[in-house]
């Protein structure tokens, strides 16, 4: 048996494999296809300081190896989200879980923190930099290293947890929206967020989803997504949560060769709801054809090339 | 509520109209089916592509076997139009809530697509010794399709909207035309029927409705649509059917 247990601020995970918010609900959706208590941690569905109804309809659309969504942020808001969500998910996952945090100005991602970070389920927060599917704010802080760093300075002065800061693949360099925020005093990176695509109606030319844009995920942009933790995660100190199509075990192993200290296993939840549990139970068997007794040692292994 | 995720053999397929192909799976899980009105969803295959699971509803159902109805739409149902008997395929069983059979005189309303759900609900119906009229809407003579099985429960009237079978119109001409009475109606249909029944008979319905779903089992939030009772219900697990009362329409 290998050793899958990793350590990150403010989370000791039996094993590195999180579900990605956004594609796991509040977790609890998920109980009655496996206990749950198996995932390393959850990062809960993105939370808004008001509820959020979201984009309308279609929201989804597909393309080769992946999907294309703009769902736009829908949820109860923090207070339920505290109060009610996290209350059906206690009975059924005993570790802390990670609370992710939209918003459209930094005082609405300084007061979500602020409330949710005083929740004894949340081992860290998750900030949202990076949808591209909200009008206002999201991507914007994201795509400007002043702004990103200045919602990090600012969330770090209230959170009563560790922050980690989710970043957008959609920008020129990606290393210095990482730096930026390392900087700002974050604790640790996820990435990436999808990247922003769109399909078209062949007879009417209109867009598939109603919000014209989406951001697209799946194995297609697995390897998109290794080139970028490779890239940030020599670039900085902190650890990195990797994701990005990642679909099996042997993918999990690949990503953490690339530089990060955990993973996010995002839409092949949707398209398996048993993905996770698939993905932890094989890690040990392809750790052991690999010949490695502890999970640590391979991350960043790819940066001695 | 219980899921079930499993393989499910291919017995039969019979083209029944113009694309349109009615397949039989038989399986262990045909039994996770609790009401009529729920949906599966199938990976068409072990590839990548297509990526998601296609969302298919059923039009009957036993303890061994599961009948879907599709329309050839794109790549995903091309594909599985072409499967082979004793294909097994990958399949979501028992999704969302499904129809509630109630007392009282039932019109069934089904539009193209839409009518397969309305089967086994008839036959439910029937055995509860409920009185049935159906009523069946379609594009035109080429995509008919059912309208025997329906008979099976009572009268069966057809809206064409080429007029080429039946009434020329809508299912709602021909619910007006025929001054057709019910205590409840069971819908499915595309949104804007769904929409105009809702408009024009706001009370006593159950509503079927389709949407895009990323994953079918709620976890997403990729089909979820404005309620007057709740601020948003997701149509494959709140959903697929609504009641009248709470459907806002154009929503």
């Amino acid at each position: 048996m290998a050793n899958l247990k990793v350590k990150l601020p403010g989370l000791e995970m039996k094993n590195p494999v999180i579900p990605a918010s956004g594609t796991f609900g509040f977790g609890y959706e998920f109980a009655r296809f496996y206990d749950i208590n198996i995932l390393g941690s959850i990062m809960l569905k993105g939370t808004t300081l008001e509820p959020r109804y979201g984009n309308p309809l279609p929201r989804i659309a597909e393309g080769p190896s992946g999907m294309l969504n703009a769902i736009g942020l829908q949820n109860p808001g923090v207070d339920a989200v505290m109060n009610e969500e996290l209350e059906k998910l206690r009975p059924l996952y005993q570790d802390k879980v990670i609370a992710n945090i939209g918003g459209s100005a930094v005082e609405d991602y300084v007061e979500t923190a602020a409330r949710i970070s005083t929740h004894d389920m949340v081992g860290a927060l998750e900030l949202n930099i990076s949808c591209p599917n909200v009008h206002s704010g999201g991507i914007q802080f994201g795509t400007n290293p002043q702004m990103a760093a200045e919602v990090t300075r600012k969330v770090k002065a209230v959170s009563k947890k560790p922050v980690y800061v989710k970043l957008s693949p959609n920008v020129t360099d990606i290393v210095e929206m990482a730096k930026a925020v390392e900087e700002a005093g974050a604790d640790g990176i996820t990435m990436i967020n999808t990247l922003v695509g769109m399909r078209f109606h062949l007879k009417t030319g209109k867009p598939i989803i109603a919000n014209g844009t989406g951001g697209y995920s799946g194995p297609a942009i697995f390897p998109v997504a290794l080139r970028m933790v490779h890239q940030v995660s020599r670039a900085v100190s902190i650890p990195v949560i990797g994701m990005g199509g990642i679909s099996c075990a042997k993918d999990v192993i690949e990503m953490m060769i690339a530089g990060a200290s955990a993973v996010a296993i995002g839409c092949q939840n949707l398209v398996d709801p048993y993905a996770c549990q698939k993905i932890i139970e094989d890690l040990d068997c392809e750790l052991e054809k690999l010949g490695i007794d502890d999970i640590n040692d391979i991350v960043g292994l790819s940066h001695r090339y | 509520m219980a899921n079930y995720q499993g393989m499910m053999e291919i017995v039969k397929i019979i083209n029944l109209a113009d694309d349109v192909y009615e397949m039989t799976l038989k399986g262990e899980g045909a039994k996770y089916i609790t009401q009529p009105g729920q949906f599966i969803n199938i990976k068409i295959n072990d590839s990548l592509q297509p990526y998601l699971r296609r969302p298919m509803s059923i039009s009957d159902y036993d303890e061994n076997t599961i009948v879907i109805v599709f329309k050839v739409v794109g790549e995903g149902t091309e594909i599985l139009k072409n499967k082979a008997i004793g294909d097994q395929l990958d399949c979501l069983i028992g999704l969302g809530n499904g129809f509630t059979v109630q007392d009282g005189k039932a019109l069934l309303i089904g539009g193209g697509l839409g009518t397969p759900p309305l089967y086994h609900l008839g036959k439910m119906l029937r055995e509860k010794g409920v009185d049935i009229t159906t009523v069946l809407g379609f594009a035109s003579q080429k995509d008919i399709f059912y309208v025997d099985k329906f008979k099976e429960f009572g009268d069966v009237y057809v809206a064409t909207m080429d007029g080429s079978v039946g009434t020329k119109g809508t299912v709602i001409d021909v619910m007006k035309e025929k001054q057709l009475t019910f205590d409840h109606y069971y819908t499915c249909g595309p949104e804007p029927m769904l929409d105009a029944l809702a408009l024009n008979y706001p009370e006593n319905g159950q509503l079927s409705f389709e949407a895009r779903m990323g994953c079918g089992f709620g976890a997403c939030m990729g089909c979820s649509c404005k309620v007057k009772t709740k601020p948003y219900k997701r149509i494959c697990v709140e959903g697929p059917i609504l009641m009248s009362e709470e459907v806002i329409v154009n929503g």
